[in-house]
C-alpha cells in the first residue's frame, strides 16, 4: 500500500517538474527573442534603474525635495562655475534640490504609468472583449462611442475632462486613462474576433465552456501579446501627457515634484538657468524612450508571425 | 434487433445572406433535408467535396451549431439546442475531432488541462481525480506523462491529433464526430492514427461520424458510407454497396477522379501516353 | 544535356535551435520533356531544393551545391538580373495555395498581361490576343468575359488554372508544381493533373511535381525520388518504384496506403524502420 504511494508521488514530482520545465522553456524561449534587441535589453537596464531609483527614494536622494536652501537660490550644476557638489544637478528658484526633486518625481512618474495603464487596460480589455465577442449591435454601439473618444484630440479631451472633475493628479490619471482606453479597447476587439472562430474555442465550446469562460479563459490569453505592447507604450504616453497637464497646471498640483510640474514652475527661466528646465525634460525623455524601447522588444518576442514552432 | 444511437430525420439548415449596398439579402440551404441512422459501435462515412454541407452537419450533431428544421436523437435523447439549450447530459454524448490540429489546441493552455477541462465543467470530480484520468488517457491515446505539462507547440501533428482524440473521448462520449482528422497529417503519421481510432472504437464502443474526401481513408473505415452533393444524400449504403457499385452519377465521378496508387494503373496510363505519342 | 542537374545539394537553415539541415547532399537531374515526381512527407526537404534554385529560400538559408546547372548555365554564379531572365521565362512555378498567389486587387486579364509584359516584346494587341489564347488553352470557359474577373469571383480550381497559365505564358523549359493539387476538390484535383500532364506532353517541357500524395506520383509521374529528412531514399522509374520498391522507406510508404491495406491494421513507418536505411 505504502509502496504503490511512493511510486505515485514520484510519478507526480516527475510530472510536476516536467510540467515546470516547459513553463521555463517558454521563457528562456521569449528571453531569446527579446535580447535580440539590444536596444530592448539597454531600455530594461534603464527601466530597471529608474524602478529601483524610485523605491529607494529616500536613501538615494542627497536631500529632501520640498527642503528650501534659502542660500542656495538658483545655484547651477556642479561643473559650472558657482556651483556645489551639495546640490549635483543645481536648485531652483526657491532653493530645492534638482536632483532630490527628479528622484522623488520618478516615483510620481511610474505611478502614474501604472494606475493610468491598469484603468485603461482593465476597461478596454473588458469592452474590447464583450464587443468583439458579442458581436451584432452591442459592438457597433461600443465601437461608435469609442470612435467619438479617438475623434477628439487626446490633449483637449483630458484637459477638458480635467476641467469637469477638478486640477488635481488623480483626476489627471482618470482623464488620460479614459482618453487611452478607446485604443485597448480596438485592439482588443480585433484580437478577440480573430480568435473566436479558431477551432480551439469551438472545441472548448462542445466541451461545455460558458460564455465568461470562453472569454476570459480561453480567448483571452490569446490576445494578450498586442496588448502588452500597447500597455507598455501607453505607460510612456501616461507619463508625456501626466507632464503636459502638470505643465499646464492642470495635473499635479505644486510642490509635489512631478516632472511636469516642475518644467512649468521653471517656465520664466528658461533663459537665464537652463538646468531648472533642462534636467525635468530629460528625465521625461529617457523614461520615455526607455519604456518605448522595451515595447520594441515585448513586439519583437511576443509576435507569432516572428514565431516559428 | 439493431441498436440505433444517432437519428436524423429531414434535417436543414438554412443561413441568411446580409444584403449588402448592391445585394439583396437571400438564404443559402447548406444542408437540404438529410436522414440518416447510425448503429451503435459503426462507423459511418459522409463524403463530399468542399460545401456540400458536411462540416455544417457536423456543426449541428455536435451542437455547435441548431438546426434550421428536422430532428437528431442521440441515443435517444432528441437534440434541439434552440429552444432547449445543452444539458450536461448532452454534451457527454458526443464529442468533435476537427481537421487541423495546429488549430484545435489552445496555444496558451498546457495539455494536461486541455484534457481536464471537459471533466472540469461536466462533472464534479477532484483535482486529483482529473489529473489521474488525464495522465491515463494521454497513455491510453500513445503518449507520455510527461506530456502532462507541456505546451501544444512542442508536439508534432500526429501527437497533436492525439491530444484532441483524447480530449474528446475524456467524457467517454456515446458518439464522436471525425472532421477530416487525418487529412492535415503526413501519410505515416496517418496510418497510425487510423490504427488508434479503429483501437479506441473496439476498446470503448464508440461510434464514429467520419468526415471525409478522401475515399481510400473512407474504404478502410467504414461500415456506411453516405455521398453529399450540394447538401443533398445522392448515395447511401454499406461500404461494400457503394464502392462496388455506385449508383449516383456524382459518385461515380468522385470514384473515377481518386488517384489510384498501384501498378496496373500505372501500367495502362503509361501505355496510354505511349500511344498518343506515337 | 540534361535540362537541369544539380549535385550534392545542401541547404542549411539558421534556427534559434542552432542550424538546420533541410537537404543534405541530394542530386537532382530532369532531362526536358519528362514528368519527375519529388514525394516526401513534411520536413523531407521537397521543396526546398526547387526552392534554391528558384532562388526563392530565405536570407537564413545556406546553399552549397557542387554543380547547379540549367541547360549547361551556372545558377550559382548567375547575377540576380541574369538569374531573372531565367526564372520566370524558362523556369517557372505553380505553388499549393492559388488563391493566395493571386494578387486580390488586379483582374487575372492584366495579371496574365503583366507577365506578358516582362518577359516578352509582343504589343499591346498581340499580348491581349495572347491571354486570351493561354487561358483557352488550361481550359478557362468563355475566356473573353474571364479576362475581366479578380481572384476572388472564381474557384479554387480555376485559380490554379490561371496560375498554370501564367506559368506557361512564356513557355518554358521547366515548369516545377510544388503540390499543385492539395488544397483542391478530388475532381478538381484530377482536372488539374490532367491538364498539367496534357501541357507537358504537348509542349514537350520538363515537369517537377512535388507532392506527398503517392496517388498523384502514380496518376503524372514517369520518374520519382523519394526522400525523407533531407535525403534522397530512393529514385526509380514510376512503375518499378510501386512494383518493386527497394528502399525500406518506399515499402514503408506504400504500405501505409489505406488502398493498400491487408488485414485489419496499417503498418506505420516505425514498423519497417528496423529494416534500416533511415
Amino acid at each position: 500500500m505504502t509502496k504503490t504511494s511512493s511510486v505515485d508521488t514520484a510519478k507526480t514530482t516527475a510530472v510536476e517538474k516536467e510540467s515546470r520545465n516547459a513553463t521555463k522553456a517558454m521563457l528562456v524561449e521569449f528571453w531569446y527573442y527579446f535580447s535580440q534587441n539590444k536596444g530592448a535589453v539597454l531600455g530594461l537596464a534603464l527601466f530597471v534603474l529608474l524602478v529601483s531609483v524610485a523605491i529607494f527614494a529616500p536613501l538615494v536622494a542627497p536631500h529632501h525635495p520640498d527642503m528650501q536652501f534659502r542660500d542656495a537660490l538658483l545655484s547651477p550644476p556642479f561643473w559650472e562655475a558657482g556651483g556645489s557638489l551639495t546640490y549635483p544637478l543645481g536648485t531652483d528658484a526657491v532653493g530645492r534640490d534638482i536632483l532630490s526633486r527628479l528622484i522623488f518625481g520618478a516615483r510620481f512618474s511610474l505611478f502614474i504609468g501604472v494606475v493610468v495603464v491598469t484603468i485603461a487596460l482593465v476597461g478596454g480589455i473588458v469592452i474590447g472583449l464583450v464587443a468583439g465577442y458579442v458581436g451584432g449591435a452591442v459592438d457597433t454601439f461600443i465601437m461608435r462611442i469609442m470612435d467619438i473618444i479617438l475623434s477628439f484630440p487626446s490633449l483637449l479631451l483630458a484637459l477638458v475632462l480635467v476641467a469637469i472633475l477638478g486640477p488635481g493628479l488623480m483626476n489627471a490619471m482618470i482623464a488620460i486613462a479614459i482618453v487611452l482606453q478607446p485604443h485597448f479597447v480596438r485592439l482588443t476587439r480585433a484580437a478577440v474576433m480573430a480568435e473566436v472562430n479558431r477551432d480551439y474555442v469551438v472545441a472548448a465550446r462542445v466541451a461545455g465552456a460558458g460564455h465568461f469562460r470562453l472569454m476570459f479563459k480561453t480567448i483571452l490569453p490569446n490576445c494578450l501579446a498586442p496588448l502588452i505592447v500597447q500597455a507598455t507604450l501607453s505607460f510612456s504616453n501616461a507619463i508625456l501627457d501626466a507632464a503636459a497637464l502638470g505643465f499646464l497646471g492642470m495635473g499635479a498640483q505644486p510642490p509635489t515634484p512631478e516632472w511636469g510640474t516642475m518644467l512649468a514652475e521653471a517656465r520664466e527661466f528658461i533663459l537665464s538657468a537652463w538646468w531648472v528646465v533642462t534636467f525635468p525634460g530629460v528625465a521625461i525623455l529617457v523614461t520615455v524612450l526607455a519604456i518605448n524601447l522595451v515595447g520594441d522588444g515585448l513586439r519583437d518576442a511576443l509576435d507569432p508571425k516572428l514565431k516559428r514552432s | 434487433m439493431s441498436d440505433i444511437i444517432l437519428k436524423v430525420r429531414d434535417l436543414y439548415r438554412t443561413y441568411d445572406i446580409k444584403g449588402g449596398l448592391f445585394k439583396k439579402p437571400g438564404k443559402f440551404t447548406a444542408v437540404k433535408g438529410v436522414s440518416f441512422d447510425v448503429e451503435r459501435g459503426s462507423t459511418l462515412a459522409i463524403v463530399g467535396e468542399s460545401g456540400c454541407g458536411k462540416s455544417t452537419l457536423a456543426r449541428m450533431l455536435t451542437m455547435i451549431d441548431a438546426q434550421s428544421e428536422g430532428g437528431i436523437e442521440i441515443d435517444g435523447l432528441p437534440i434541439d439546442i434552440a429552444k432547449t439549450g445543452i444539458s450536461k447530459d448532452m454534451r457527454q454524448k458526443v464529442q468533435i475531432i476537427f481537421q487541423n490540429p495546429y488549430g484545435s489546441l489552445n496555444p496558451r493552455q498546457k495539455i494536461g488541462h486541455v484534457l481536464e477541462e471537459p471533466l472540469l465543467l461536466n462533472t464534479d470530480m477532484g483535482a486529483a481525480e482529473r489529473r489521474e484520468l488525464a495522465l491515463e488517457m494521454l497513455q491510453k491515446v500513445g503518449l507520455q506523462p510527461e506530456h502532462y505539462g507541456r505546451y501544444p507547440h512542442m508536439f508534432s501533428g500526429g501527437q497533436r491529433q492525439r491530444i484532441a482524440i483524447a480530449r474528446a473521448i475524456m467524457l467517454k462520449p456515446k458518439l464522436l464526430v471525425l472532421d477530416e482528422p487525418v487529412s492535415a497529417l503526413d501519410l505515416s503519421v496517418q496510418a497510425q492514427i487510423l490504427n488508434l481510432l479503429k483501437d479506441l472504437q473496439d476498446e470503448m464502443g464508440l461510434t464514429y461520424i467520419f468526415i471525409s474526401h478522401d475515399l481510400s481513408v473512407v474504404k478502410y473505415l467504414a461500415d456506411k458510407v453516405m455521398v453529399m452533393y450540394f447538401g443533398e444524400v445522392v448515395e447511401y449504403g454499406t461500404r461494400d454497396e457503394v464502392f462496388d457499385a455506385p449508383q449516383h452519377a456524382y459518385t461515380k465521378t468522385l470514384f473515377a477522379a481518386t488517384p489510384r496508387a498501384d501498378a496496373d494503373s500505372i501500367k495502362k496510363r503509361l501505355a496510354a501516353k505511349a500511344a498518343s505519342a506515337a | 544535356m540534361p535540362l537541369l542537374e544539380i549535385r550534392n545539394l545542401k541547404v542549411e537553415f539558421a534556427t534559434a535551435k542552432g542550424p538546420f539541415k533541410a537537404l543534405d547532399g541530394v542530386d537532382y537531374t530532369v532531362e526536358g520533356s519528362e514528368v519527375l515526381a519529388i514525394v516526401g512527407e513534411s520536413g523531407s526537404g521537397k521543396s526546398v531544393a526547387m526552392l534554391a534554385v528558384m532562388g526563392l529560400l530565405p536570407d537564413t538559408a545556406t546553399i552549397t551545391a557542387d554543380k547547379m546547372e540549367f541547360e549547361g548555365r551556372d545558377l550559382r554564379t548567375l547575377s540576380t538580373q541574369e538569374r531573372r531572365k531565367v526564372i520566370g521565362k524558362d523556369i517557372s512555378m505553380i505553388f499549393q495555395e492559388p488563391v493566395a498567389s493571386l494578387n486580390p486587387c488586379f483582374t487575372i486579364g492584366y495579371q496574365l498581361n503583366e507577365t506578358l509584359k516582362t518577359h516578352t516584346n509582343l504589343s499591346g494587341k498581340g499580348r491581349k490576343a495572347r491571354v486570351i489564347e493561354l487561358m483557352k488553352s488550361v481550359g478557362l470557359p468563355k475566356p473573353e468575359e474571364r479576362v475581366n474577373a479578380f481572384p476572388h469571383q472564381m474557384s479554387g480550381g480555376q485559380c490554379q488554372r490561371v496560375m498554370i497559365a501564367m506559368a506557361i505564358a512564356c513557355s518554358p523549359k521547366l515548369l516545377i508544381a510544388d503540390e499543385p493539387t492539395t488544397a483542391l476538390d478530388v475532381t478538381i484535383q484530377k482536372q488539374i493533373l490532367d491538364l498539367l500532364v496534357q501541357l507537358q506532353q504537348d509542349s514537350g517541357m520538363g515537369l517537377i511535381m512535388i507532392t506527398h500524395d503517392m496517388g498523384v506520383v502514380a496518376e503524372t509521374a514517369d520518374r520519382v525520388i523519394v526522400q525523407y529528412k533531407g535525403n534522397k531514399m530512393e529514385e526509380a522509374d514510376v512503375l518499378s518504384l510501386f512494383e518493386d520498391p527497394k528502399h525500406a522507406y518506399t515499402r514503408a510508404l506504400l504500405s501505409a496506403l489505406p488502398e493498400n491495406a491487408d488485414g485489419d491494421r496499417l503498418p506505420t513507418v516505425s514498423d519497417f524502420a528496423s529494416e534500416g536505411g533511415f
